[in-house]
């Protein structure tokens, strides 16, 4: 609300008054938000890397799929695999997989405050045992892959 | 004269102007400054006009949260030297509304931390001729550095999801809640259970982990507010398997 009032020396003033709370000036966020700062930018890498550990699995269901199809279906299968788009999206996806696994990992044991003897259990001791069973799963893979 | 450095500050007056603008101060660079006793130095010498919260000049009060070079920093404990040879530029905190220069209005997380309920309930509170509620000091240790937040709210600032979404509850208001959750003494772990585990409660936190990276007091919300959504789930479980009397 504006009130104009007129001083002793003859000048107009304006007064205004501010309602309360009053609303303030708000700064809009930009839909770029997560360039500017590198934080933001992994946290949104990580998100977005789930979009590709769902196209691995997408991929693997298919895999099942041909393998179920016989020979034929599978060499199709085969094929298909070895188109460079598609062997191009797989290179990006095994990278952000593995970014999604460390920092999944590396997360862990924030979210697991477990107290032993009453000390809380060191980050690492957390982090660790994903790590080794990481390792060994990957190892049985291997096995099966290179046995042949 | 002693060496000088530029302190760009956001000037805004609600009845002047439609936008903030930034207006740049030359003030003493001195080793022993921080931020905040060069916005007093401005204040004091140059223009009176200048609003900013402050209180201890200790790190304690938690009121000169500013934006520091982009980075949400309590401004009684940012050296300008750290800065030098400058340009530092200080804005109000991110993500709330400014009122005037470099004051925010906090009434907002003020109402939701008052809706987690911050404080000890007891299901049925014993007389004082009973003495108070003893506690180890394990037991105090669960809890502890949730319970050093200051409310500065500087995680807020860093917050992108409350940036984007002002319904989330927030930071510092979840690790308070989860503080009281933890204490030995506290019976209100239900009670507050129907509140944070809204989507507007934990889980509206995506866990981007800046709250915890720019908190002066080591509290780290992100920890506490993930620790929460392990006990929603486990709650959650519980009262699938046995929805007659599975809530604690």
């Amino acid at each position: 609300m504006d009130q104009i009032s007129i001083d002793a020396v003859g000048r107009k003033e304006m007064t205004t008054y501010t309602e309360y709370p009053p609303k303030g000036y708000r700064v809009r966020i930009s839909t770029y938000w997560w360039l500017g700062r590198w934080a933001y930018l992994k946290f949104i890498l990580r998100e977005l890397s789930s979009v590709l550990v769902a196209w691995f699995v997408i991929e693997t269901l298919l895999q099942v799929n041909a393998l179920i199809g016989g020979p034929g279906a599978y060499q199709d299968f085969q094929g298909f695999l070895r188109n460079p788009v598609v062997i191009a999206l797989n290179i990006i996806s095994f990278f952000f997989i593995l970014f999604h696994a460390i920092t999944w990992f590396n997360l862990a044991p924030k979210a697991m405050a477990i107290r032993l003897g009453g000390k809380r259990v060191p980050a690492i001791l957390i982090a660790l045992p994903n790590y080794a069973a990481w390792l060994v799963a990957s190892v049985i893979v291997a096995w099966l892959v290179l046995r042949g | 004269m002693a060496e000088q450095i530029a302190l760009e500050v956001t000037r805004f007056s609600p009845e002047r102007d439609k936008v903030p603008s930034i207006q740049a101060f030359d003030v003493p660079l001195r080793k022993e400054w921080v931020v905040l006793d060069a916005l007093n130095y401005v204040k004091d010498r140059v223009d009176g006009s200048l609003s900013f919260r402050w209180s201890c000049r200790m790190g304690v009060c938690g009121s000169c949260g500013m934006m520091v070079n982009g980075e949400p920093k309590l401004t009684c404990a940012t050296f300008l030297t750290d800065y030098a040879p400058g340009p530092v530029r200080v804005e109000p905190l991110k993500n709330f509304p400014v009122m005037r220069d470099l004051i925010v209005e906090i009434t907002d997380f003020l109402e939701k931390l008052s809706k987690v309920k911050p404080w000890i309930i007891r299901a049925k509170e014993k007389p004082l001729s009973e003495g108070e509620y003893l506690q180890t000091p394990d037991e105090l240790d669960t809890y502890r550095q949730f319970s050093m937040c200051i409310n500065c709210l500087l995680c807020y600032a860093a917050c992108p999801v409350y940036g984007l979404d002002p319904l989330f509850a927030g930071p510092a208001a979840l690790a308070l809640a989860q503080r009281y959750n933890m204490d030995s003494r506290d019976e209100g772990k239900s009670e507050r259970l129907d509140i944070l585990s809204q989507h507007d409660g934990i889980w509206g936190c995506t866990f981007v982990g800046e709250c915890t990276e720019v908190c002066p007091k080591h509290v780290d919300p992100a920890g506490a507010i993930q620790q929460y959504k392990l006990t929603a789930t486990q709650e959650w479980i519980r009262s699938l398997l046995m929805p007659w009397g599975g809530k604690r």
